[in-house]
Order: C-alpha cells, then structure tokens, then sequence
C-alpha cells in the first residue's frame, strides 16, 4: 500500500480563474459586487435603480447571467450601461470562466463599477468565487423572515444585504427585524439595506454606500 | 451543489496526481468534506462510482474526513461547534468570532494497493 499526498482544493480550477478575474479588477482599479439571490427577489431592478441613481455619474458595466433569455441584459441596455448577458443553458450559477469570457465582450473604459448578476439561486453561487469584491444578498421581504436560516452559506458569504420589497410589508408574513436579526446571527458583519424598488425607498443609502465604497 | 462536476474534478486530481499506469492501482481517495461545502458525501460517492466505472479507476471509492463548522469567540475564547451556521458565542452572546473550520472541499490522499499487498 502506498499514499500519495495530494492537498489539493477541489474548486481550485475556478479559484485561479478567479483570482486572474481579481487580478484584472484591480489592474482598472474596478470594483465589482457579485449580486445574488433567490430568483425573483428583485435584483434586476435594483440594478435598474442603482443605474438610474447613478445618472452616468458613476461609470457603471453589468455582466447578467441567466439560464435562458437576454430578458435581464436588455432592461439594462435601456440605461446606457455596457453589458453583457451570460446564458448558462442549465447551468444554476456563474462561475469564474464564464465571467473571464465574458469580460471580453465587454467595453470597460471609464468603468468604476462592474455589477455582476448572478442566476438566481441561494445555494450554489456562494461556492463559487468569480473575483468579486464582495457579494451582495438581497432577500425580499415575499419570501420570508427565516430566510438565512435556510440558506446560511450566502448569508455568510455575502458583506451585504439587501431587504427588498418593503412596500410589500403590510401583505406578507414576514418581520423586518426577525429577518435582519436571522441575518445577523449567521453574519453580524453584514451591512443591511432596506429597500423598495416600486417606491425607490432606500435606494439612496444604498447607492451612496456602493459609491463611497466604489 | 453540484455533486457530479465535483465529482469530475476529482476524477481530474486524481489522474494529475497518479502515474498513468497506476491509476488501477488506486483504492481511495480521502477528501476533507466540511460542513458548509456545499456538498453532501453520499450524492459524491455515488456520482464519482457513476463516472469511474468501466475506467482504470473503477476500483477506487471515495473517503470523506468530515470537518466541523467551527467558530472560535474573541472575547470569551471559547471555540464552538454548530451544523446551522451560527456564528454569535453562545457562551457570552459575543459577535467578534471567527470562522476556523467547515467550508473545505479539498482531496487529501490518494491510497494505492501495491502488487505485494
């Protein structure tokens, strides 16, 4: 019987291509957020309404992932922002090559912030690292109170999250301080937004945040 | 998570790590599976037996180490364990902790059964 000692990460491929994403960000001096959620959170349209805030102000590019559609890419073409629209066919989340690719389609100059959507989904896309700065979590205030109970591995990824759909408040089942307090038990370092994109409440914290932090 | 192209990566380490006429020869392949990996060992086992059938590593099963959540508190010291993911001390109620162990998904070892055996 004989051992071979191996000591190797099994994510370590896309690790390396993270790291050369991280590498090239910071070459241009971009800052980048990994958005992530449940499908239907809202994220795309607090995209819309960061772009909107910002005014051009802020340089702004968006790479958005999707398992089917250009639905999401075309929103944001609206806002004269570059993007790109990754389609993964099946595939639940982004990952670091795929990002690496599509880097390349993309027209970075004068670019401040890069804002990557991820496929919505809670699981899989906190494995994986795509050289972001920090992901940002948004839970809407439909899906829940118990969410990052459920789904403790984003919660303890992410440095941000967003509370969505607080105008929903009066008609859902959930308590805004039960679901911060959840978050808070998982991550207490988590910086907690609370927004609205319909009435565009807490979108100006949450804009001025990202561009001091940009 | 994704317990097939996990299971495909690890083929891959495997034939990186082993000569190619003694991948027949593996027997193991030990892994430290933490808590948080995202990856649940019984769905692993059973993808990576799926794709090394009918392979020079047909005869080679998989052994998992599993690696505790463990969160160690600033203010009280006290090292805890928990499988839900809570990181506040439950000794002192403390927020200033640290995450030591349970997120790896990493191939250690590779046992191979040699011709004496």
């Amino acid at each position: 019987m004989s051992i071979i000692t191996v000591e190797r990460k099994v994510l370590e491929k896309n690790d390396e291509i993270a790291r050369r994403n991280r590498a090239l960000f910071s070459q241009r001096k971009l800052f980048v957020i990994n958005l992530v959620s449940s499908p239907g959170s809202g994220k795309t349209s607090i995209l819309e309404r960061t772009l909107e805030y910002f005014n051009e102000r802020v340089k702004v590019a968006v790479i958005e992932g999707d398992v089917q559609t250009d639905f999401d890419a075309r929103r944001i073409a609206r806002y004269d922002a570059p993007v790109v629209q990754i389609v993964t066919n099946g595939g639940c989340h982004l990952d670091a090559k795929l990002v690496e690719d599509a880097l390349g389609s993309l027209d970075l100059n004068g670019v401040r912030l890069l804002i990557i959507e991820n496929v919505g989904n809670l699981v899989c896309p906190s494995n994986y690292d795509l050289g972001e700065a920090m992901k940002v979590v948004v839970a809407s205030t439909t899906e829940g109170d118990d969410k990052p109970l459920k789904y403790p591995g984003m919660f303890q990824n992410a440095s941000v999250l967003i509370i969505n759909k607080v105008d929903l408040l009066p008609y859902v089942n959930c308590d805004l301080n039960t679901l911060r307090n959840n978050a808070l038990k998982i991550n207490p370092s988590l910086k907690v937004f609370e927004t609205s994109c319909t009435t565009k409440s807490g979108i100006a914290e949450w804009c001025s945040w990202l561009e001091q932090h940009a | 998570m994704h317990e097939l192209s996990v299971a495909q990566s690890i083929l891959d380490i495997v034939r990186q790590s082993v000569p190619t006429d003694e991948l027949g020869d593996v027997r193991v392949v030990r892994l430290k599976l933490g808590t948080f990996s995202g990856v649940v060992a019984d769905s692993l086992d059973f993808c990576f037996s799926a794709i090394s059938a009918e392979t020079p590593l047909a005869k080679a099963h998989l052994e998992f180490e599993h690696i505790p959540f463990a969160v160690k508190c600033h203010h009280c010291q006290k090292t805890f364990e928990n499988d839900i993911g809570f990181v506040v001390c439950p000794e002192c109620g403390g927020v200033e902790t640290v995450v030591l162990s349970g997120r790896e998904l990493q191939v250690t070892e590779i046992e191979l059964e040699n011709e004496k055996d």
